[in-house]
């Protein structure tokens, strides 16, 4: 029945645009904060150009679960993660790895808009020029143009490139915070409640933003708020307690869910 | 029916719109045994009842209608709530349809008031018996959410349109057989097809069940048994032909 019922909706919803490759893939992914273990035996593959969406209640471990994939739980005291992710094919949980090149490849977005202390300008050429990604100062000019451009802030902020980021509106030092991350060129952007100090109209901003972006990266995103889970996502992801519980289409997520857990969650019934 | 949601009023304007269905659809079962009666009894008075009642289905559905927009717009649903409000929706369009075709069948009732009762108004009493066995089992399925149910449904319209083919073919005859049956019998064509109808809409609101309680739609094809539209009585020639 059940499985009959998967073959159904996949035959209603693929397209056959839809490649869906696999960007990264949490094998067995674990989070221990000392004793107490935050997250358990997660499964996920992570598709290339879609959003994905981590929702679920406070202290489920989704945030936990995306600070995974750039290793920002390694900044944590006392905080040990187990199980393994790929990124295109290379384990970055690995002692080895060199996070600060990692990090370059994943980028993170955070919940509250922080701009360094910094201009506009040097908001967005920080990261490439510690990454050494412009040889000329046109080569970063055009590097922060465009970046400023993909988050259509150029034409609110490119005649005042010297004013410093913190002038700019909550909405717009969001958007400078995700033409910053952008302008390393990431493979992945992680996004933990991006817009929850925003209002509803920079909030839609940055939705569409993320919609137009997606088509340049891969895009995680941890969000407290199901109508945005449902607005920008293509795949959601629903944590409860340390588990992965469900995983699906989210169209699919949010019109049936499987499990009793998901189902309780997002209609807002004591789970 | 929903129960345990964080928010209370959220529940209780859940159920005020499951109690509203419930109303309408004991409502629309009334109107409909109302107008089967009024043909058989050919009572004028029972029929115009039925015609003047039609309204307060009108009503409902107007109800039903507010109370969806008014709990998509402010409360979002998710999940089996979205579905829960998406069919309420639908099914209280098909009962408003129901409800017009028993009103059509009452409002006929007064023309064959005049004529000589004939008897394809036995098998018209069959099949809606067969309708309102279905109406009721599809409202009972949707108020306990039970896909059984509304999957035999689903399957015993079959035996209505097989009826209503039966039917129309009987009803040709009588017509050739003598030219003063055709007013009646037109009449009673129109009846036969409205209440084919009945079931087929019952059948949609069995479809709706099914989406209510499992979130998959059941394949487009459903079964037909309805093959009215390609019968043809050819008049009696000689006599080596009979008729039933």
């Amino acid at each position: 029945m059940t499985g009959q019922t998967a073959a159904a909706a996949t035959e209603v919803v693929a397209s056959p645009e839809e490649i869906r490759e696999v960007k990264a893939t949490a094998r067995e992914v674990g989070v221990f904060y000392g004793e107490t273990n935050a997250l358990r035996n997660v499964n996920l593959d992570i598709r290339k150009n879609e959003v994905t969406a981590l929702i679920g209640p406070s202290g489920c471990g989704k945030s936990t679960f995306l600070r995974c994939f750039n290793r920002m739980n390694d900044t944590i005291d006392g905080c040990r993660v187990v199980g393994g992710i790929m990124l295109d094919g290379d384990e970055i949980l690995a002692p080895n790895v060199d996070v600060v090149h990692l990090r370059a490849r994943v980028g993170m977005v955070f919940q509250k808009p922080n701009p360094f202390p910094k201009s506009i300008f040097d908001n967005v050429a920080y990261g490439p020029r510690i990454h050494g990604l412009a040889s000329s100062r046109a080569e970063l000019e055009e590097i922060v143009d465009s970046s400023l451009k993909r988050t259509g802030l150029w034409d609110e902020v490119k005649d005042r490139l010297h004013a410093p980021g913190t002038s700019l509106s909550g909405g717009q030092q969001q958007r400078l915070c995700i033409a910053r991350a952008i302008a390393v060129q990431p493979e992945v952007i992680l996004m933990d409640e991006p817009c929850s100090a925003l209002d509803p109209i920079a909030t839609a901003r940055i939705e569409e933003l993320i919609d137009e972006i997606r088509q340049h990266y891969t895009i995680v995103i941890v969000t407290h708020s199901m109508q945005q889970a449902a607005r920008v996502s293509q795949q959601t992801a629903f944590f409860h307690l340390g588990d992965l519980v469900e995983k699906g289409d989210t169209e699919h997520i949010f019109t049936a869910p499987r499990d009793e857990r998901t189902q309780s969650y997002i209609t807002g019934r004591i789970g | 029916m929903t129960t345990d949601h964080i928010v209370k009023s959220f529940d209780e304007e859940l159920n005020m719109l499951n109690d509203t269905i419930a109303r309408m659809g004991g409502l629309v079962e009334a109107q409909l045994a109302d107008s089967i009666q009024a043909l058989t009894r050919r009572d004028a008075e029972l029929a115009a009842r039925v015609v003047s009642q039609d309204k307060r289905i009108d009503d409902l559905e107007h109800d039903i209608d507010s109370l969806s927009v008014r709990l998509l717009a402010l409360r979002q649903p998710m999940a089996e709530d979205l579905r829960l409000v998406i069919v309420a929706l639908k099914v209280s369009a098909d009962l408003e349809r129901i409800g017009d075709y028993a009103k059509n069948v009452a409002k006929r009732t007064g023309a064959l008031a005049g004529s000589v009762p004939l008897d394809p108004v036995h098998t018209i009493r069959r099949m809606s018996a067969l309708v309102m066995g279905m109406i009721k089992t599809v409202l009972d399925s949707y108020m306990e959410q039970d896909l059984d149910k509304a999957r035999d449904v689903i399957v015993r319209d079959e035996e209505v349109d097989a009826l209503h083919t039966s039917l129309f073919r009987e009803l040709l005859t009588y017509m050739m057989e003598d030219a003063r049956n055709i007013t009646p019998c037109t009449h009673l064509l129109f009846i036969a097809k409205n209440i084919e109808r009945v079931g087929d809409h019952a059948t949609n609101i069995a479809e709706n069940v099914e989406f209510l309680v499992s979130g998959t739609l059941p394949p487009g094809d459903r079964p037909k048994g309805d093959e009215s539209s390609i019968v043809i009585v050819e008049p009696r020639t000689a006599d080596t032909e009979g008729s039933e």
